[in-house]
């Protein structure tokens, strides 16, 4: 499974990391040129001002973005989230598409109001996830297409799937359980075993 | 829910990595710095090369200041404190900026300890001129590192030396048996247990940028080819011909800084860079690396 990785900015080697303890190939991604034959695709965390500059203007935004409505499995943490987010405090925003929700930025103050804590994910087991959220957003509203995978104790959106795309506000990538790579995984895995969806381009 | 924690601190630091944090003076500069792409500012009353020119004390900004420039962006704000002054990171802490940097471009507060940054709740980067020093700053809980260069000198020769420094010995560290650890330990005035770390995962544990000197994207690009996880540029901006032209090309090499062909590209026409000072020039007491220990 080649999976690119976006390696623009912010924790990319991380995401990297936990793909190939997991077996798979990930490929760092910068230009168009390097979206060939992926199989899926992780834009990670790091500063989504940054990292939508940067896919913008080296042209990587177009080409990613009509990959993930063909189909593309996509796992976008924090940042990721944002970029592919159809709104963005209400704007639209250039981005990935993929998920039809609003999200809000830097949604629990700045960094002092950081956080780590014990999120349910029913989707990925029983077991809660050990989740770290870095001056994260939240999903403020979804559209009913859009599957919620968790929220806080007070009922706030933290993690989405529209699908084949996951949107996380936390960091899986910084924690050992790779419980949500797996899951992610298993959604490219199950998108190249039908034939008529798979490397269509 | 806990708040504060060293994964929270550091991994914050791993956010900003591959990305370029730039020295600004007003919010004007702060919207300059975010439309050019950098993932964090530091807020500061003078850019270090002004800090030279000027003399005198410098400390801490103005509160006003930083909060201008909290609110003109949306990207992280970080701001300097002087080494050793608790008073001035506990207002920097209450002000709500994302990171304090302890830093030796501001005059000492205290010639002897540092600040125990594990008592804050916002995150600390701390500068640094070897590995023993580095470990040292973590030790008193650093959650991110950059090697210090020499500020406002637009001249790289010393954030190399430190970035090489640093590299080297964690390549050595990596290389010796578990009894030469402690007398390495003793040697470099390190925590033990940091340098077991260190040698065994063959890296530093928190992020490490490079700072102190960068003019120009090829510098920039140095420093990611030396090891460095991203960069701090002070004066290399702001004091240059054309900013924007030159912000903007400073991150491209820190992203693209294996691609000599998108270097090329983003070097061209940028117009003057900072002046620059030839390091043989300055006195003992001008050097700033020197400071912290």
């Amino acid at each position: 499974m080649r999976i690119g990785v976006v390696a623009l900015q912010g924790a990319f080697r991380e995401h990297a990391q936990a793909l190939q303890r997991l077996g798979a190939e990930p490929i760092e991604v910068r230009l168009p040129r390097d979206l060939d034959g992926l199989d899926g695709i992780v834009v990670p965390g790091g500063e989504s001002t940054t990292i939508r500059q940067l896919m913008t203007e080296y042209g990587l935004l177009g080409p990613l973005a009509s990959l993930v409505a063909s189909g593309l499995p996509v796992l976008a943490t924090c940042a990721g989230m944002i970029v592919s987010a159809q709104r963005v405090d209400g704007e639209p925003l250039p981005g990935l598409g993929g998920l039809d929700i609003d999200v809000s930025r830097n949604a629990f103050g700045r960094q002092v109001d950081s956080f780590e804590t014990d999120l349910p994910v029913p989707a990925i087991g029983d077991h809660p996830f050990h989740a770290v959220f870095i001056r994260a957003p939240v999903v403020k509203s979804a559209e009913p297409q859009v599957r919620v995978l968790a929220t806080l104790p007070d009922g706030r959106i933290v993690a989405v799937q529209q699908g084949n795309v996951i949107g996380i506000a936390f960091h899986p990538e910084l924690t050992v359980d790779d419980r949500i790579h797996r899951y992610f995984l298993r959604l490219v895995t199950e998108r190249a075993q039908v034939p008529s969806a798979a490397h269509s381009n | 829910m806990e708040r504060g924690t060293l994964t929270v601190k550091a991994g914050h630091a791993e956010m900003l990595k591959g990305g370029v944090i730039m020295d600004v003076i007003n919010a004007e500069q702060a919207r300059i710095a975010e439309d050019a792409g950098a993932c964090a500012v530091m807020a500061l009353e003078r850019v270090p090369s002004d800090i030279r020119a000027t003399g005198g004390v410098a400390r801490m900004a103005d509160p006003k200041i930083i909060e201008s420039i909290m609110e003109a962006v949306t990207i992280p704000v970080m701001a300097k404190c002087r080494i050793g002054h608790i008073a001035e990171a506990q207002i920097l802490q209450a002000i709500g900026v994302d990171y304090v940097d302890e830093s030796e471009v501001l005059t000492p507060a205290d010639e002897r300890y540092h600040i125990n940054k594990h008592e804050f709740t916002v995150p600390f980067v701390c500068g640094a001129r070897d590995l023993g020093e580095a470990l040292r700053r973590i030790g008193e809980g650093a959650a991110m590192i950059r090697t210090k260069g020499e500020a406002g000198t637009g001249n790289i020769v010393e954030a190399v030396r430190h970035v090489r420094t640093v590299v080297a010995s964690i390549k050595r560290l990596h290389s010796l048996g578990d009894e030469e650890l402690v007398a390495e330990a003793k040697e470099m005035g390190a925590p033990l247990d940091l340098v077991r770390e260190v040698a065994r995962t063959g890296k530093l544990p928190v992020v490490n940028f490079a700072a102190g000197g960068v003019a120009t994207p090829a510098d920039a690009a140095l420093m990611m080819l030396l090891g460095s996880e991203g960069v701090f540029v002070g004066s290399g901006i702001f004091k240059s011909e054309d900013p924007v032209a030159r912000g903007r090309a400073v991150v491209r090499a820190v992203t693209f800084y294996e691609d000599p062909d998108v270097l090329l590209e983003v070097s061209r026409g940028l117009g003057e860079p900072m002046r620059g000072i030839d390091l043989a020039t300055l006195r003992p007491e001008e050097i700033l690396a020197t400071r912290g220990w």
